[in-house]
């Protein structure tokens, strides 16, 4: 009898994995980590709401050649900074009620002193829309050749302008969609760079400690200390301009990253440090567990759900901080569209105030930015379920 | 406290050093370096390039010399002479251009903090003590978009707005009809009025934090059991919160300072390109676009240390505020 | 049984609820609890840890906060009968300046933030509690804390309030009382805080002193010290004191009254001597068997009360204890609630073995297991609950 206890014991402690697969998720006691941060993530309203906005605005990304009624660089000297139009569904201008998504045309008045075109609506000037139309030929992704789009006009000569047209008379919504894949992505690879920093600087800190953990703290301290803005804009400016668009992305995704993992940095090693006097990461070591397996198997699981969070409140920051940069014109440049690109359009007060539409990237930014946070705040939020 | 105020300032050497450096790397990154560009600007604009002046320039700036005899030339300047380098745009010294810019720049920071913990404060308490009211839910959200919205987005939108609805351009701190005039009561109110847009603008996202940040402190401390004995001794309620779990939450808040500051840097910067504030910002990006690396650098390196002392008067503070924190520094001494 | 006319009597609870709102509905944490404090008495409120003893002693002064809320009967603050002149012996000076009331106050009819319950809180009735460390704020000086607690009920200068702050450090057998008057609570050790949170508790001659576990995270020989400090004090100056524990060997040294509470009832109540000498309810038996005994049969594992205590917000019906007794009587517990029982020399019992059932109550058990410990040894049992030294 006295024996026995302590074989039982090895027996489930070595292997973990029975017991999480043995048992069915159904009791709470039982259930595994995940599944419980999902349980609370889940009665989080607002979370859930934002997480269903960010998926859709990745899809967005993702899909975005198929998504947009246009190519961002279709232009259009007729229709210079033309106004959004209004959606209409009933039209009755022909006596009898005809239903149909469409739009009114423009008729447009160039003023001879300012040359700025002043557009009114016209009824008589019907556009009509529909879903899965054939329109401006596009590559998917760069390879795949296709002219399916989501929505756009159903006589491909025609022009829609939704959200209105830039001074080159290019579509709005197009860009903005465009710039989704472009901003979101410098937000994940960028929080990827400062993930790989962050873990293992942070990782590093906190299992070693001592000397090296202070070296990486005073390292920490100092990138924070410096005000990001006038140091990003610094790195930026260095960037020479005759690099390409894809190695510009890059360039500016590592500045932004090189600075972005101090945060990343902090919570890894907090949560390295709290953890390393826990009881169950003393047993495992007492059970005769590796440095590595002890930090793999025990310590990584305990805090991944921590990390995923910081992670994800990290991303709104990268995008933040790309607008800012392509809005000064350091960061990205045109052609690559990104909403801090398309910001520039917006820079001075007379196309702000003859096109305020112009404004509406940054509406994107702020929509992307706060869905991102929320999620981010409830996975924060769920990711202690044993509190 | 002498011994610690010594001992912060110790500290600081190392990281002054280390900005120092960053932003020597900020002039050295483009390529060429500051004479290259010199000689390229001055044949771009058809003037004849005069061999003994860049001889002149060669010496004082130790061009043909190993990069770190170029630092320390640099920092000497800087550290004994006050000597920043020459723009090359203005041809002038760099320090006769950045102190005024810097000026404004400190005075926009200080009024942005002041006016950012004299709204988060009371919206911090308000929000903590009625959890889950609506003004709660009014606050928390506001701070979210506040948070969420680029700051030069705001910006942008308050120029819009004051232009569509107001007719009016805003831009400038100075109006100009005292532009030349001498500083008096009239100027001052002009300033005041110009300021209070960029303040609010600047400080929307630090104030958001700060109102987070006093938030949650607060919610944790008004659970400890401190609070209950305070309850028990009698006090009225109001004196029971701003006496014990305010001033407990206020040193996590104050200790915010320090990374609250960096941003408000960085937002003065932008939003002062937006609405053409003469401070730092727009000759700073003025100096990056025309790789006037010398003026770029002087900025950086004036922003950095100026948030690197803010940084030490959080900390200092702190100390002064949580007698904790200042007794376990003594101790170390 | 204390009555209104009775002049020691200090302060009365009666059938006090007090619920907390969670997600899974009310939770009563107290259901039902009646207390009689005495002045120059030490009544203990003992049970195990989540019993209710913490939460009656709150609700008393109001001080549950929310999701927490009393929500029925009366607890009575009869007057100071010294305070009108018609009895001032003892010695006893009152040193507060406010008007003392002269009639009973029913403080659980107070709003927990008004000015009435004020006045009650920290000059009538005062409050040490379980964590010195926590429960001193550690950035505010010693001196500042003690005198704002004088202050709030005296119309006292600082230079005065710091004066008294000195005195009463003094007299709670603090060293150099001057010195350490201007230190903060984080300078001091546990037994020195919690000295300090006994001078502030005393600061305005309180009648009744209530203290939750006030030893509890104390070692051994401060507990003492404290102990025997607490022992003295209310001795010379003659209040009441409500002293929660759940250690029966600090019972044992000084109560004069006990009530034993479980799951937000209290089971059984009387004097030390004849609770300890006779219990009656098989909870309270229970308890008193689980506690090591010097000379003991050293081989004999101690008894053990099996299973735990019921989760409060799934309370069976009938009596609470009955899946934990041995004396249950099967269709008669696990439907009828016991009411409290008077059974004489003011004792009180919940339990159906001394009637209360109206007629279905097998009465002729009483005298069977009243006086004598359940024989069978309960060995093999589940581990205790109850920290019992």
């Amino acid at each position: 009898m006295g024996f026995n206890l302590p074989l039982k014991r090895r027996g489930t402690s070595g292997e973990p994995g029975e017991t999480a697969d043995g048992a069915p998720a159904e009791s709470l006691g039982a259930a595994s980590q995940w599944r419980l941060i999902w349980l609370r993530l889940r009665r989080h309203r607002l979370a859930m709401a934002s997480a269903a906005v960010v998926c859709m605005l990745a899809l967005i990304g993702v899909f975005c050649e198929f998504v947009a009624p246009t190519t961002p660089g279709d232009y259009s000297a007729a229709h210079t900074h033309a106004p959004p139009q209004r959606l209409h569904f009933v039209d009755t201008s022909g006596g009898d009620l005809d239903l149909g998504l469409h739009v009114y045309g423009y008729d447009s008045v160039r003023d001879e002193e300012t040359l700025a075109r002043e557009y009114t609506v016209d009824t008589s000037d019907k556009v009509e829309l529909g879903f899965f139309v054939e329109g401006t030929p596009y590559r998917m992704w760069g390879v795949i050749p296709a002219d399916t789009h989501l929505f756009g006009t159903q006589d491909p000569e025609e022009r829609v302008y939704l959200l209105g047209a830039d001074r080159n008379g290019r579509d709005m919504l197009s860009r903005i969609v465009y710039g989704t894949r472009v901003s979101l992505s410098i937000g994940l690879v960028g929080v990827a760079l400062s993930f790989v920093l962050g873990v293992v600087l942070g990782g590093v800190s906190g299992y070693f400690g001592g000397r090296t953990d202070n070296f990486i703290q005073r390292l920490i301290e100092f990138t924070m200390s410096i005000p990001t803005i006038p140091l990003w804009m610094g790195l930026s400016a260095a960037v020479p301009r005759e690099w390409g668009p894809l190695t510009t992305y890059f360039a500016i995704t590592v500045i932004l990253s090189l600075i972005g993992w101090t945060d990343l940095a902090r919570v890894v090693r907090g949560r390295f440090l709290s953890l390393r006097e826990e009881d169950f990461v003393l047993a495992a070591r007492l059970d005769g567990c590796g440095r590595s397996r002890v930090i793999r198997r025990h310590m990584l699981p305990s805090f991944t759900s921590h990390i995923v969070a910081s992670l994800t409140l990290s991303i709104p920051l990268m995008i933040l901080a790309e607008s800012a940069l392509s809005f000064l014109g350091l960061g990205l440049q045109p052609p690559v569209v990104s909403w801090g690109v398309l910001m520039q359009e917006a820079q001075n007060i007379h196309s702000i105030a003859g096109a305020p539409w112009t404004l509406l990237p940054g509406v994107a930014v702020t929509v992307a930015v706060l869905a991102l946070n929320f999620v981010g705040d409830g996975i924060r939020d769920s990711a202690d379920p044993y509190q | 406290m002498r011994a610690l105020v010594i001992r912060r300032l110790f500290y600081m050497v190392p990281t002054m050093f280390a900005i120092s450096l960053v932003a020597f790397l900020v002039i050295q990154l483009p390529p060429g370096n500051y004479l290259t560009t010199y000689i390229a600007e001055l044949s771009a604009r058809g003037q004849s390039v005069d061999q003994t002046q860049i001889r002149a320039l060669e010496e004082r700036y130790g061009l043909d010399e190993p990069i770190f005899v170029q630092y320390l030339r640099w920092i000497g300047g800087i550290v004994l002479h006050g000597d920043f380098g020459q723009s090359f745009q203005y041809q002038r010294d760099v320090s006769d251009l950045i102190w005024d810019r810097v000026g404004i720049s400190v005075a926009l920071a200080l009024a942005t903090i002041v006016v950012s913990w004299g709204l988060a404060i009371p919206i911090g308490i308000y929000s903590a003590v009625r959890q889950h009211s609506v003004g709660d839910y009014v606050f928390t959200f506001i701070g979210f978009i506040g948070l969420a919205t680029p700051n030069f987005m705001l910006a942008l939108l308050f120029v819009w707005i004051a232009f569509a609805y107001f007719g009016e351009s805003v831009g400038g701190i100075v109006s100009p009809e005292f532009a030349d005039s001498a500083w008096n009561l009239g100027k001052i109110l002009d300033v005041v009025s110009n300021l209070w847009a960029p303040v609010l603008i600047i400080g929307t996202a630090g104030t958001a934090v700060l109102i987070r940040v006093l938030r949650a402190n607060l919610l944790d401390e008004l659970r400890k059991p401190y609070v209950v004995t305070a309850r028990a001794k009698g006090l009225p309620e109001w004196r029971v919160i701003v006496k014990y779990p305010v001033r407990m939450a206020m040193s996590p808040f104050i200790s915010t300072i320090g990374w609250v500051l960096p941003t408000i840097v960085g937002g003065e910067v932008m939003v002062s390109i937006v609405l053409s504030l003469e401070t730092t910002g727009p000759l700073l990006l003025q100096a990056l676009r025309n790789q006037d690396m010398y003026l770029a650098g002087a900025f950086i390196l004036v922003l950095g240390v100026l948030t690197l002392v803010g940084t030490l008067i959080s900390d200092l503070l702190l100390a002064w505020w949580d007698p904790r924190i200042r007794h376990a520094q003594a101790e170390e001494v | 049984m204390a009555t209104g006319t009775d002049q020691d009597v200090l302060l009365e609870v009666r059938d006090l609820r007090t619920r907390f709102r969670t997600d899974h509905g009310e939770v009563p944490a107290v259901n039902g609890v009646d207390l009689t404090l005495r002045r120059g008495r030490t009544l203990c409120v003992v049970g195990e840890s989540g019993c209710g003893k913490s939460v009656t002693a709150r609700s008393i002064l109001q001080l549950v906060e929310p999701p927490g809320r009393i929500t029925g009967g009366r607890v009575l603050l009869h007057p100071d009968p010294d305070a009108g002149g018609a009895d001032a012996g003892d010695g006893h000076a009152s040193a507060t300046a406010s008007p003392a009331f002269t009639e009973s106050v029913d403080l659980a009819a107070l709003s927990p933030k008004g000015k009435e319950i004020r006045r009650v809180r920290g000059r009538d009735i005062s409050m040490i509690f379980q964590e010195p460390m926590a429960s001193l704020s550690l950035v505010h000086r010693v001196g500042n804390q003690i005198g704002e607690a004088i202050r709030v009920h005296n119309p006292v200068s600082k230079k005065e309030a710091r004066r008294l702050s000195v005195a009463l450090l003094g007299q709670v057998g603090i060293p150099s009382p001057e010195r350490l008057v201007d230190s903060y609570p984080f300078q001091l050790s546990g037994g020195m805080r919690q000295r300090v949170m006994i001078a502030m508790a005393l600061s305005c001659e309180p009648r009744l002193l209530i203290a939750d576990e006030p030893t509890t995270a104390l070692d051994v020989t401060t507990q003492a010290q404290i102990l025997d400090l607490l022992a003295d004090l209310q001795k010379r100056r003659g209040m009441g004191m409500m002293f929660i524990t759940h250690d029966m060997g600090v019972v044992a040294e000084i109560a004069d009254d006990v009530a034993v509470m479980y799951l937000g009832n209290v089971v059984e109540r009387g004097t030390v001597d004849d609770v300890f000498h006779a219990p009656k309810h098989p909870y309270t038996r229970a308890l008193l068997e689980s506690i090591p005994r010097m000379g003991g049969a050293r081989r004999d594992r101690l008894p053990a009360i099996r299973g735990t205590v019921p989760d409060p917000a799934k309370r069976p019906t009938g009596c609470v204890f009955r899946d934990r007794c041995d004396s249950a009587m099967p269709g008669l517990c696990d439907t009828v609630d016991p009411p409290p029982i008077d059974v004489g020399g003011g004792r009180q019992v919940r339990c159906l073995l001394y009637g209360g059932a109206e007629g279905r109550g097998p009465d002729d058990q009483v005298g069977g297991t009243g006086d004598d410990a359940d024989p069978t040894p309960r060995t093999g049992k589940e581990a205790a609950d109850v920290d019992a030294n």
